[in-house]
C-alpha cells in the first residue's frame, strides 16, 4: 500500500486516545472507528486496553460486532492490546456473565490474571522477534494466555506466562506498550497492514 | 509477580493507566451486591462500593465514612470489573484499610465526612491509585501534587442536579484553555495563582489537558446529562445516586452507558433516553443551604 496506511482504533471504551498517538506518531493514517462505515474503511484495527466485557457489549449495541468478526475472519491484521488480547482470543476463561470475544487467535486466555490493581506492575521484558533493548512493559489488571493454541505463537512470557502472541495478521499484548511510548509492536502490526498492498 | 529485579509496582504509570483503561466509561455507585451485579450487566467500567449512596447520606446527616470491609469484600466477590471504594478527606488510616482490602481505587471524597480540614492524604506513600474531586484547575492540580493519579469534578453529590457539574468541567477545562494562551514568562504567576507546582503548571500548558484522566461527577442522573458532560470534554463520568434512586436501575444504567458512548449521536441518547420510568426525583443545588453543599469540602 503506498502512502500512509489508514488504520482504525475501535473507540468504544479505553485508551483509544494513546493507540491514536502512537499510530499517527508512527506516520499512519489513523482514525477512531465507532461505525461500521468508520470499519469499512480502514485496512488494519487496534482493539485498545479498557474493560473487555465494556467494549463487548457496546459492540453488540452498536452493530459492530459482526462486521468486526468478519473482518477478522478476511485476514484484516488486528493489534490488541490487554483488554484488546481478551477480545481476540477464541476463548476466555473468568469472564463477566454472558461475556463474548470476537475471536480469530487461537489461545485461551484468562482475564485479570494477576490479581487486583495494587498487582500491577511494570517490567523489562525480553521479546526476542523485537531484538534489543527489552520491552518496558507496564502490565494493568492484565491478563496472561493461558494455553496457546497450535496456529498461534508465543512471543514473549513473565515467569513462564505467555503475556505476547501472534498468529498471522493477528498480534496481542498482556501490556500496554500505547502508555509508555514503545513503538516496536505497532511498528509490526502497521508492517502486516502495509504487507496487504 | 516476576522475580525480575527490574518489576516495580504502583509506579505513576500503573496508577494512571488504570484510569486510561476506564476512559469512555461509566462508574457506578452501589451499596449491595445485588447492585453491583446490576451495574455489571449493564456496562459499568467500574463500580464505587459504598453505604449509603450520596442522596441518603444527606438526606440521613451523620458522620458518613469509609465502608464496612465486609460490604466491600462481598461487592468484590461478586463482579469482574474494578472496584473502588471511598475514603474520607484526610484518613490515610482508611486508605491504609482499602489498600488492604485491595481495592482497586480509592476516591479520597468530599462526599463522606472531611477527618482533616487541613491536609489531604499523601497518596504518593500507596500501591493503590488515588481519585480525588476537583471544582476548579488549582485544586486538580494540587491533588495531582499529592499523588492522585485521576480526577474527577465534583458538581454536587446527591442531587440529581447537574448544573454544579457543568459549572466545574467547564471551569477546569476553561483554565486549562486559558493557560495554554499564556507565555512562558506568564505562567510563572499562573503557578502561583493557581497555588500548583510550576513545573505541573508548565506540563498542563503544553498538553493542553491534565497528565490525569479526568472524569465527571456530582448530579448526573439521565443519559442526556451523561452525554452532555462528555460533549463537554469528561472522559467519562460517575454516577451516584442518579441510578439506584431511579424507577428502573437496570435500564436506566445501561442507557446511561449507552448514551456515554455515543455521546456525540442525538439519535442515539433519544433512543437510550427511551422508557426509563421515573428519574431520580433530585434536590435543586440552589435550594441547598451552604453548609450542606459537599463540593465546598476540600481545598
Amino acid at each position: 500500500m503506498a502512502g500512509r496506511p489508514r488504520v482504525g482504533v475501535l473507540a468504544l471504551q479505553g485508551d483509544v486516545r494513546e493507540h491514536l498517538a502512537m499510530l499517527e506518531g508512527l506516520g499512519a493514517d489513523a482514525r477512531p472507528v465507532r461505525t461500521r462505515a468508520q470499519l469499512d474503511d480502514v485496512a488494519g484495527l487496534v482493539l485498545p486496553g479498557g474493560e473487555s466485557s465494556v467494549i463487548d457489549r457496546l459492540s453488540r449495541i452498536l452493530g459492530l460486532r459482526d462486521a468486526i468478526v468478519d473482518r477478522i475472519g478476511d485476514g484484516m491484521p488486528v493489534y490488541g492490546t490487554c483488554a484488546g488480547m481478551i477480545l481476540l482470543a477464541d476463548e476466555i476463561l473468568d469472564a463477566a456473565p454472558g461475556q463474548r470475544t470476537f475471536g480469530g487467535l487461537d489461545a485461551v486466555v484468562r482475564r485479570n490474571a494477576f490479581g487486583s490493581q495494587v498487582d500491577s506492575f511494570e517490567t523489562d521484558l525480553d521479546v526476542p522477534a523485537l531484538g534489543a533493548p527489552p520491552v518496558r512493559a507496564v502490565f494493568i489488571r492484565a491478563p496472561v494466555v493461558e494455553r496457546t493454541g497450535e496456529r498461534a505463537t508465543p512471543l514473549a512470557a513473565v515467569d513462564g506466562r505467555v503475556v505476547a502472541i501472534e498468529q498471522g495478521p493477528l498480534l496481542a499484548t498482556s501490556f500496554h506498550p500505547e502508555v509508555q511510548g514503545e513503538a516496536r509492536f505497532h511498528r509490526r502490526f502497521l508492517d502486516r497492514v502495509d504487507g496487504l498492498g | 509477580m516476576s522475580e525480575n529485579p527490574q518489576t516495580t509496582t504502583g509506579t505513576a504509570r500503573v496508577k494512571r493507566g488504570l484510569a486510561e483503561m476506564l476512559v469512555g466509561g461509566v462508574i457506578m455507585d452501589v451499596v449491595t451486591p445485588e447492585q453491583a451485579r446490576i451495574a455489571e450487566d449493564a456496562g459499568a467500567v467500574a463500580v464505587m462500593a459504598l453505604e449509603r449512596v450520596p442522596a441518603d447520606i444527606r438526606a440521613q446527616g451523620g458522620v458518613a465514612r469509609m465502608s464496612d470491609p465486609d460490604l466491600i469484600d462481598a461487592i468484590k466477590a461478586e463482579v469482574t470489573i474494578p472496584v473502588m471504594a471511598k475514603a474520607r478527606i484526610g484518613h490515610f488510616v482508611e486508605a491504609q484499610v482499602l489498600e488492604a482490602l485491595e481495592v482497586d481505587y480509592i476516591d479520597e471524597s468530599e462526599v463522606l465526612s472531611p477527618a482533616d480540614y487541613v491536609n489531604h492524604i499523601d497518596k504518593w506513600g500507596f500501591d493503590v491509585p488515588f481519585v480525588c474531586g476537583a471544582t476548579n484547575l488549582g485544586e486538580a492540580l494540587r491533588r495531582i501534587t499529592e499523588g492522585a493519579a485521576m480526577i474527577r469534578s465534583k458538581g454536587e453529590a446527591g442531587t440529581g442536579d447537574v448544573s454544579e457539574a457543568t459549572k466545574h468541567i467547564r471551569t477546569i477545562n476553561r483554565e486549562i484553555r486559558r493557560l495554554s494562551s499564556l507565555s512562558k514568562d506568564e505562567l510563572f504567576v499562573a503557578a502561583k495563582e493557581l497555588q500548583a507546582p510550576y513545573e505541573l503548571v508548565a506540563e498542563v500548558a503544553e498538553a493542553g489537558r491534565l497528565p490525569v484522566v479526568l472524569f465527571v461527577a456530582g448530579g448526573v442522573a439521565t443519559p442526556a446529562d451523561a452525554a452532555m458532560m462528555m460533549q463537554l470534554g469528561a472522559d467519562g463520568v460517575f454516577v451516584g445516586s442518579g441510578i439506584f434512586k431511579s424507577g428502573n436501575p437496570e435500564a436506566r444504567a445501561a442507557a446511561i452507558v449507552r448514551a456515554t458512548a455515543s455521546y456525540d449521536d442525538p439519535k442515539a441518547i433519544a433512543e437510550a433516553s427511551r422508557g426509563l420510568g421515573e428519574a431520580m426525583v433530585g434536590i435543586n443545588v440552589a435550594d441547598l443551604p451552604a453548609p450542606h453543599r459537599l463540593a465546598e469540602r476540600g481545598w
